[in-house]
């Protein structure tokens, strides 16, 4: 039944693009102009794709508390997932955030596809995974080679695809962009252009996003794990604010969303992140940078915590002393810096979820796709997540570690003698100048 | 008879015109890069930002036809907020390393590079909050077409602009010989095709045959290589561009890199019939400028055929009116871009390592325990090495 709608949509949109590519300058892309090229169709319809499992169990509730319970269900389904990913460890923990990526990424330019009726030219299928496929290399031969560096410079062939790394990259990005130009066909310019800006556009979202959650990832699980968690916290926290107490709109863009369950949902995600980091900052599988070992070639977490995940004592500002009855807490500092990540979470993150639904509305789509029955597509899920991980990872550069020490040294070891003794002696400069170098040398 | 005769005339001296007025503009545009590269460093970048903006500006305007998005005054303040955003990203990055001791002396510009990422994120998160709220009922889809719109161009013009810059901080003749190559190529390519000119190469433009491209190849490496002969010799051009805080000037003055040195090759015995050396003395660099000049043949061409393919699908016939004869100034600098970026990546991987200045920068934001370990692991190495003295003290 889809098939032949597609179809028939496919046909109509052919002939629409030949007579609209005659036309010059009469080009609107607004949301009222039906005859548009840009697929005037009827959203894709949603159907319903609820398990039969589900189905049969819930076949005596009226459909709004189904939909309610279905929704519940997967969601708690998801948590647990969830915990046990976590409980699994950092390489399958790689491996999921990959998946979803690669589902991200497909989902967007199937909508695409679906708005540009551009089915009929296979090259873009290929050529979409192709860059999806370049992209992913490039990145993860970046970060790769700095966490696994001696198990790459043993092997031969791997040390010189790390030593060539950019030109390699760029050289499969060239090649994509060359097959893109050579299968420009006469009559689609206009539609192959916006699918080769739509794949990148695409590219530069997920790709990059995911691979700055997994960097977050290597810094600690904890890094990872709290600012999942705080966006998830202030979804369903601000939704059931503003069930209970919802009353005015908050955005024209997404009319359920209120004011009351904003704010509600930002205490509710401050208070919860406080309590989410003290829990966690106890444990060292959590704390600890990720490190691969080489002798048993696995990860490890294992560590000396930092000052940051040592409890402190804290002073109480006077303000709260009558409030709360203490004079002074104790509390790790990372619960300091997980009250900024909250409160991105629920601030800015939103924006994320607002940005995904205008998108929703401006391609007449109800719902990313169908993968998670109540929920729509894993997009759907993640669309407030991707501010959050380039957040957290700025968040790191910027306040919390500097540049990696070991990265620095592999960079040192490439320079040429002059250069190296040039830094060595600033360094040793500015060393005794704060004092760490005595005048007895005794490295 | 008269009137077919008027004709012809008219029809032919509109042809010389157009023609006489492509070349003047061609002279007048290659005497303007020559100034400019004598005027220094400072106003190539000052050049170079003025075109990015420009081609920036060239495009985005495109999108406000294709779009009819006039009306919708929002998006070119917030596309001229995102140029800025990137730009001052990028600036940031890039500049601060080679500013370094400017920098530091002052206070207010160290907190500024310190929480760089920070500030610039913050920036660019205020323009993207900005375009949600700005989003209005029934001009959703072109407002999401516009804002993709900014961002392609910015990936395209901004980031290959600021590797033009790298490139030139690098030793201006890795700024010239490329760009030279890829003019070149364009007018052999076209004299070739003029004269010798029979196959055609590719449906998208049709005025380009595969003599032209072919022949343009072989012009294009020769003069590549002669080019680089005649630049190496100078200082000005082969030292990397560094700054001076004392004199707060750039000055490019250095002990010329083994690169720029004259070597002895031998000469191949396939090429010792024809040539009749058996030994010559060649700059290494001209080795590496036969591999610009082949990418700069090769593939630079296809970001034109991009940029053919892109002006037929959105019916345009030039990027703008800039030059007159030319079109615009993207026109001009379609094919560029392609060699930026290769010639950037190609510097980083076969030429030189990492940034010194950059590198040295990082050591010093590291806390001082660590600083101290690493101070203990290169000093090691060094003696290691045999370039310390480990008997000295330091």
């Amino acid at each position: 039944c889809s098939e032949l709608s597609a179809g028939a949509v496919r046909g109509a949109g052919k002939s629409r693009e030949s007579e609209s590519e005659n036309k010059l300058d009469a080009e609107t892309a607004s949301d009222s102009e039906s005859k548009s090229e840009f697929g005037g169709s009827a959203p894709v319809p949603t159907s319903d794709d609820t398990p039969e499992v589900l189905n049969r169990a819930l076949s005596n509730l009226s459909s709004r508390w189904k939909n309610w319970w279905v929704r519940g269900i997967l969601t708690l389904a998801m948590i647990t997932f969830f915990f046990i990913i976590i409980y699994l460890g950092p390489m399958v923990l790689m491996t999921i955030v990959m998946c979803v990526q690669i589902k991200c990424f497909h989902e967007i330019i199937t909508i695409g596809y679906n708005v540009y009726h551009s089915y009929d030219l296979p090259w873009f299928r290929t050529l979409s995974w192709y860059f999806l496929l370049c992209v992913n290399y490039f990145f993860y031969g970046e970060t790769v080679t700095d966490y696994f560096f001696t198990l790459v410079q043993r092997e031969e062939p791997l040390r010189i695809l790390s030593k060539y790394h950019r030109f390699i990259s760029f050289a499969l990005y060239l090649t994509g962009f060359c097959m893109f130009v050579l299968s420009l066909v006469k009559k689609h310019y206009r539609l192959q252009f916006y699918m080769f800006g739509w794949t990148h556009v695409t590219l530069l979202i997920v790709v990059t996003q995911s691979h700055l959650i997994i960097h977050n990832l290597f810094e600690g699980m904890i890094w990872f794990i709290v600012p999942i968690s705080c966006v998830i916290c202030n979804d369903i926290m601000a939704y059931m604010f503003g069930f209970f107490f919802g009353r005015t709109p908050l955005i024209k863009l997404s009319p359920k969303k209120t004011w009351e369950g904003f704010i509600g949902g930002f205490f509710a995600t401050v208070l919860f992140g406080l309590l989410l980091s003290y829990v966690m900052s106890g444990y060292r599988c959590f704390t600890c940078p990720v490190e691969f070992n080489n002798d048993t070639n696995s990860f490890t977490v294992d560590c000396e915590p930092s000052e940051l995940f040592q409890l402190q004592e804290y002073n109480i500002p006077l303000v709260l002393q009558s409030v709360v009855g203490w004079k002074t807490v104790r509390m790790y500092p990372f619960q300091i810096h997980s009250i900024a990540l909250s409160t991105f979470a629920s601030l800015i993150g939103p924006f994320g979820g607002f940005f995904a639904s205008g998108f929703k509305r401006a391609f007449k789509i109800k719902d990313f796709a169908n993968t998670i029955p109540g929920h729509g597509g894993i997009m759907d899920r993640f669309d407030c997540q991707y501010l959050m991980a380039t957040f957290v990872n700025v968040y790191i550069a910027s306040f919390i570690r500097g540049p990696n020490p070991s990265k620095l040294i592999q960079q040192f070891l490439t320079l040429r003698p002059d250069q190296q003794l040039h830094i060595f002696n600033t360094l040793k400069a500015h060393l005794v100048d704060k004092g760490m170098l005595g005048s007895l040398e005794d490295a | 008879f008269s009137n077919l005769n008027d004709s012809m005339v008219t029809g032919f001296s509109i042809l010389w015109k157009n023609w006489w007025i492509r070349g003047i503009l061609t002279l007048a545009m290659i005497s303007v890069f020559f100034l400019i590269i004598y005027l220094g460093s400072f106003m190539l970048m000052l050049l170079v930002l003025s075109i990015q903006v420009k081609c920036y500006h060239e495009i985005i305007t495109i999108g406000y036809r294709v779009y009819h998005s006039y009306d919708l005054p929002w998006f070119r303040s917030l596309s001229w907020y995102f140029l800025l955003c990137v730009n001052y990203f990028f600036y940031g990055e890039t500049v601060a390393d080679y500013f370094a001791t400017f920098v530091q002396r002052r206070e207010q510009l160290q907190f500024l590079i310190r929480y760089h990422r920070f500030i610039s994120f913050a920036l660019y998160l205020t323009g993207f909050c900005m375009f949600v709220l700005s989003l209005v009922k029934k001009h959703y889809r072109l407002q999401f077409y516009m804002f993709a719109w900014t961002h392609v161009t910015l990936l395209i013009t901004v980031t290959q602009s600021h590797l033009v810059i790298q490139n030139l901080f690098e030793g201006m003749i890795w700024f010239l010989v490329p760009i030279s190559s890829v003019i070149c190529n364009d007018i052999t390519a076209y004299i070739f095709g003029f004269f010798f000119g029979r196959t055609p190469l590719i449906k998208l433009s049709p005025k380009k045959t595969w003599e032209g491209f072919i022949g343009g190849f072989f012009s294009t490496v020769v003069f590549g290589f002669i080019f680089s002969y005649f630049l190496a010799q100078h200082q000005y051009f082969v030292c990397p561009v560094e700054y001076n805080s004392e004199t707060n000037r750039f000055v490019t003055e250095c002990e010329p890199s083994e690169l720029f040195q004259m070597k002895k090759y031998s000469v191949p015995p396939l090429l010792q019939a024809v040539l009749g050396w058996e030994t010559v003395n060649m700059y290494p660099f001209q080795m590496h400028s036969i591999a610009l000049s082949t990418f700069a043949s090769l593939i630079g061409p296809f970001g034109g055929f991009f940029a053919s393919g892109f002006k037929r699908a959105f019916k345009i016939k030039d990027f703008a009116d800039t030059i007159p004869g030319h079109g615009g100034i993207m026109d001009r600098f379609d094919c560029q871009y392609l060699m930026a970026t290769f010639v950037h990546v190609y510097i980083t991987s076969f030429i030189r390592g990492p940034n010194p200045s950059k590198l040295l920068k990082q050591l010093l934001i590291l806390q001082p325990e660590q600083q101290l370990s690493v101070y203990k692991t290169l000093k090691s190495h060094l003696v290691e090495k045999g370039i310390l003295q480990p008997s000295l003290r330091g």
